[in-house]
């Protein structure tokens, strides 16, 4: 093994990872990919979920180092699971980001993680909350988060509509994670979903070869007078080029 | 774009601050550019036009460090003049890319810019061209600098083939609203030029006329 592979092997295992959480009337989708990677070059997970329940109607999303974002969610669920026991009833999920938010803060210049927090609560219904690395705490409509998060932006900005269905904020979480998942190098791999309602949490997984589908190239070449049409689906770049190999094995043959 | 000082750092780790973008329709391209030069954290410039013309149907977008990107437009303006009179009529798009894929391949150490070259040629018709870091790749559309990050998603979802020339005007103004409204680096106004065969326009759209999305 060369020695310029040794990177992965002593880089720490994160979750460069897509994570979004989006609120309609009525309950929160939460989303995220499926992929851990060590130093940007090794997968060494395709199929982890980052969407981890941590009450009953209550979820958080794992960014940033999975160490880290994992100590810090398994001590969250142990400090709400206590708390609720204490309180009698079910808690908050602004109680949930302020338990994350604690850890995250006091513990600021040891941890790498992000998180977002959502779910439904009695007191007011479904919230989305953003728990960022240094610990600020901002509850939103909607928010995303990781690094594939950053090529989203523009299409969250501009795709978003208030007053959305569940199946529409369904479509439109699951087309977001495919979009980053395209783009972004360290996501990838299925998109699990979960959908928080007052009536309980429902898990879904949609894997690679169900997702949504982008872009079509169509490219008509006319060659020695015979027409060839391809088609080739994909994500515009990626059609693009197959399209034009394919016009070059057809003026070979 | 950066007027950066050697303060900031090498060209390696100088952020490319703008959005450019082109795409082509079937009879010509479109570019659009952000207006935002800055240094640092300062704006020296919010009204700068980076579309730069190469030649009568071939422009160029600029992004990355100012000076170099500068540069670089300013030589191939030079070598495409003298190679469209020696060959006795206007030059192809692939050329112009050509010329600056040979520079920025080059110098790639030395420099740190991302020209994406678009035009209109009567053999191909509209091409967009993109030559980041000495590589050259013909593409239906490119986006580049550092707002280009946040559209990804966008331009992914949103492009069709077989745009018209209105279409692919409202797609290059809808993005460019888009990537400014989150990237620091980029904002001002917005420049459009559109280049087919019977001409080159191009256009200012202010920021108040600019489209708005969602602002949580």
């Amino acid at each position: 093994m060369s020695s310029h592979n040794n990177g992965w092997r002593s880089a720490a295992v994160s979750t460069g990872t897509t994570i979004i959480a989006v609120r309609y009337d009525g309950g929160v989708v939460i989303g995220s990919d499926s992929r851990a990677s060590m130093g940007g070059e090794y997968v060494s997970s395709r199929v982890i979920n980052k969407v981890v329940q941590v009450h009953d109607k209550i979820f958080c999303c794992m960014s940033g180092s999975l160490a880290d974002a994992q100590a810090v969610t398994n001590a969250a669920i142990h400090k709400l699971n206590f708390h609720s026991m204490q309180m009698g009833e079910p808690p908050l999920v602004q109680s949930a980001a302020s338990i994350m938010r604690e850890f995250c803060y006091k513990h600021r210049d040891e941890l790498s993680a992000g998180f977002i927090v959502a779910g439904w609560d009695r007191k007011r219904g479904p919230q989305v909350f953003e728990v960022s690395l240094g610990g600020m705490v901002v509850e939103q409509e909607f928010t995303i988060g990781g690094s594939g998060s950053t090529y989203i932006y523009g299409y969250m900005d501009a795709k978003f509509k208030p007053g959305m269905t569940r199946e529409q904020c369904l479509t439109f979480t699951t087309n977001a994670i495919t979009l980053a998942m395209d783009r972004d190098n360290v996501s990838g791999g299925v998109v699990h979903l979960a959908v928080v309602t007052e009536s309980g949490a429902e898990r879904q997984l949609i894997p690679g070869n169900k997702l949504p589908v982008f872009s079509r190239v169509l490219l008509v070449n006319e060659y020695l007078g015979i027409q060839v049409r391809v088609v080739v689906r994909g994500n515009a770049f990626e059609s693009f080029w197959r399209a034009q190999s394919t016009r070059r094995v057809v003026r070979r043959v | 774009m950066q007027a950066g000082s050697a303060s900031d750092g090498g060209s390696k780790g100088l952020k490319l601050g703008t959005t450019i973008i082109a795409i082509e329709f079937d009879g010509g391209v479109v570019l659009g550019s952000d207006s935002r030069v800055s240094a640092g954290e300062s704006v020296v410039n919010r009204v700068m036009n980076k579309l730069s013309p190469l030649h009568d149907k071939i422009y160029c977008a600029l992004s990355g460090s100012a000076a170099d990107a500068q540069t670089i437009a300013e030589i191939v303006n030079y070598q495409l003049d003298v190679h469209s009179i020696e060959i006795g009529r206007d030059p192809l798009v692939l050329s112009a890319a050509t010329l600056v894929k040979n520079i920025s391949y080059k110098y790639k150490e030395d420099l740190s810019a991302h020209l994406i070259v678009a035009g209109w040629d009567r053999r191909e018709g509209g091409q967009v061209y993109a030559t980041l870091n000495g590589l050259l790749t013909r593409q239906p559309f490119a986006v580049g600098g550092s707002g280009s990050f946040y559209i990804y998603g966008f331009v992914d979802a949103e492009y069709k083939p077989d745009m018209s020339k209105e279409e692919c005007q409202g797609f290059v103004i809808s993005t460019l609203s888009l990537a400014m409204s989150r990237d620091g680096s980029s904002g001002g106004v917005a420049y459009l030029v559109t280049i087919d065969d019977k001409g080159v326009e191009e256009k200012c759209i202010l920021g108040s006329q600019l489209p708005t999305f969602h602002d949580p």
